[in-house]
């Protein structure tokens, strides 16, 4: 070999022509599915929004989700008959089937069952929806400092997250409830016991994608351009690693609207005369057989509601994966 | 490029040794890896220096500590007068203006969820006196139109991009700040090798419109040659040799580069068949517990007392015109040897 030289070709005939300081105009026709009007710039949140607002799914989700938060605002909208008047129950009707103005029958108190799954509306998805959001601002937000910053942070955090996970959530949250029961609102009460013990999972799965996507290239890159701790946790980190989080947190919402009903059913939760689907179902379970309905219908709104939150979840994960779009 | 002024980046006996600890709750440290071993060399303007070695020889790390993404254990990186190893917050964030980085993957160093617009972008986010708001996405179309790219491909997202496309923006994003000094931590060497040439004839280019002066790290020969004024070979954390690629190339004067050189292939049969091979033996020892001495005598033919008691300095040897580290440099054409 006479010349180690590299195979070097022609370059792009583009690349050998070009002046800096001129740039052509715009093509007319702007490209892509996701272009903007106007030549707004593009981001993944805009984008993402752009994406969402086709997607049968998030819509079909969105519409739920809306008719289950009118309903629990406004319950009243939903039904004519008021289930916290004495005099809308009847004992000599119990377990009464579905009839004219009774849309679903009666429950073990003669009350109305629609009208109660109505109003139970309203505590169960505050439950579900605001520990949700605790658990998931809470541990999502520990879990990108402590993967992050790792060391000492990291190791405060963990072994703080390892104490509250090795305390059994039912009876934990029992605690909580009983220890403070009478000294604040009963649903504060369960939202706080539900969340305290709920966030180290949230933690956990945000701490671990965070650590994986840190190693990678483009958060060296970052840090070269001079980015500080702030950008790189909320502009390269919690794009990269929210997806398991959204699949957890909207699990979740299922989970602690249910366990919701198991406190209530222990006596620290939502307590009669308050309703909730919690507590419907708790107390049909016993007639179950003679009366199904009244356990089916709250059940079937809970896995409605829980649903609908799973697909909004998942239409929004997906939308922000510029590769899936 | 003539290499001639004052150097844009001065590196002086630089040293990075990561610790090897021991122990959970109470970390002994039990030695420490010698990554970058003490190099020292300057850049001028418009100058390009090659750094070739092979896997582990402490390249990448001289690379990161060039752009202070590691402190250095000891020693200095001299930008413009002004030392990066030590500088701080909003002083380390303004030198960083000068020296940028174009990285070795181009699917893992953009963000998949960013658009071009706003990865090549971003660095006028994070050094706001750059560019006015108003002007950014301007100048972004104006950096795609220099690497090559459709300024009008601004709202897409890496995945929509090839692989060399990509190296084009990693390139862009390095051209924001309009930096003195790119470091290339092998820019690439994960690409085709026709696009290979094409990123490089860039880059060639780049360096003749805006005066770039470039470390370029690669453990291509063929290729650091093609591009570089100067060329340094790393081995265990130390250059053993460093001059002009014409020297190095033509003229090596160190064993290990003699046997870099003899590894290249070459493209003729006849010519393979004619060549000299030099086939080193065994492995580089480990950068925790380097030789004593010469680092490279464990695996020289040439090794004598004298190099395990007494470590040659990267200095001129008689016979040669550039600097080298072994006591018995000797030049010896080995790519045209025959």
């Amino acid at each position: 070999m006479s010349n180690p030289t590299p195979p070097v070709g022609p370059g792009l005939p583009e690349t050998q022509t070009m002046v800096s300081d001129t740039v052509p105009a715009p093509a007319p026709v702007r490209e892509g599915k996701h272009a903007k009007k106007g030549g707004k710039p593009a981001s993944l949140w805009t984008d993402a929004w752009y994406d969402l607002r086709r997607r049968p799914m998030f819509i079909i989700s969105v519409v739920i989700v809306a008719v289950l938060l009118v309903m629990s605002i406004w319950p009243s909208l939903f039904s004519s008959i008021d289930p916290f008047n004495a005099r809308s129950c009847d004992l000599a009707t119990a377990r009464q089937g579905p009839s004219a103005g009774h849309l679903f029958g009666r429950d073990n108190l003669g009350c109305d069952l629609y009208a109660r799954t109505v109003y139970g509306a309203r505590n169960s998805i505050v439950i579900g929806v605001l520990t949700t959001l605790f658990t998931t601002v809470v541990g999502g937000l520990l879990g990108i400092v402590a993967g992050y910053r790792g060391g000492v942070v990291d190791t405060v955090a963990s072994r703080l997250t390892e104490v509250f996970f090795a305390i059994p959530s039912i009876l934990g949250a029992l605690l909580i409830a009983a220890t403070f029961r009478g000294k604040a609102n009963s649903i504060l009460l369960v939202i706080l016991a539900l969340s305290v013990l709920g966030w180290p999972m949230v933690y956990r799965i945000m701490r671990a994608a965070v650590i994986t996507a840190k190693g990678q290239d483009f958060v060296i890159a970052a840090k070269a351009l001079g980015a500080g701790s702030g950008r790189i946790m909320f502009r390269h980190l919690l794009p990269n690693s929210v997806a398991p989080v959204i699949v957890v947190a909207t699990i979740n919402l299922g989970t602690f609207i249910a366990a919701e009903a198991a406190l209530s059913f222990l006596g620290v939760g939502v307590q009669s005369p308050d309703i909730s689907w919690g507590l419907m179902i708790a107390d049909a379970r016993n007639r179950f057989l003679e009366a199904p309905l009244p356990l089916v219908i709250p059940a079937v709104f809970l896995s409605i509601t829980v649903l609908a939150f799973i697909m909004m979840g998942d239409a929004v994960r997906d939308a922000l994966d510029p590769k899936l779009r | 490029m003539a290499s001639v002024g004052e150097p844009v980046l001065e590196v002086r006996d630089l040293v990075k040794h990561f610790p090897l600890n021991q122990g959970i709750l109470f970390k002994k440290q039990i030695g420490a890896i010698k990554a970058v071993d003490g190099v020292s060399f300057d850049l001028h303007k418009g100058e390009t220096l090659g750094i070739v070695g092979e896997s582990g020889c402490g390249k990448s790390t001289l690379a990161k500590v060039l752009m202070a993404l590691e402190r250095p254990t000891s020693g200095s990186v001299k930008i413009g007068g002004r030392d990066i190893a030590k500088a701080r917050g909003g002083e380390l964030k303004t030198m960083r203006r000068n020296i940028q980085m174009v990285m070795q993957d181009p699917y893992t160093s953009l963000n998949p969820r960013m658009t071009v617009g706003d990865i090549i972008g971003e660095p006028y986010e994070i050094h706001t006196e750059v560019a006015p708001k108003g002007d950014r996405r301007k100048k972004v179309q104006e950096l795609l139109d220099v690497v090559g790219l459709n300024p009008d491909h601004i709202n897409r997202y890496p995945h929509q991009f090839s692989g060399g496309q990509r190296q084009r923006i990693g390139i862009a994003r390095g051209l924001a700040l309009q930096p003195e000094i790119i470091v290339c931590d092998e820019p690439v060497s994960a690409l085709d090798v026709s696009i290979q040439a094409q990123v490089i004839n860039l880059l060639e280019r780049l360096q003749d419109e805006f005066g770039l002066a470039y470390i370029f790290i690669a453990h291509d020969l063929s290729v650091v040659r093609h591009i570089s004024d100067r060329v340094g070979v790393m081995y265990l954390g130390k250059f053993v040799e460093l001059g002009k690629d014409a020297e190095i190339y033509e003229r090596p004067a160190h064993p290990y580069t003699q046997a870099l050189l003899s590894a290249v292939p070459v493209p003729d049969p006849e010519g393979r068949e004619r060549r000299e091979r030099i086939i080193l033996q065994g492995d580089p020892p480990s950068p925790a517990n380097p030789p004593s001495g010469c680092r490279f005598r464990t695996r020289c033919w040439k090794a004598q007392e004298i190099c395990a008691q007494e470590e040659p300095l990267l200095q001129i040897r008689p016979g040669t015109a550039h600097l080298s580290a072994c006591h018995f440099a000797e030049t010896h054409d080995v790519v045209h040897a025959g």
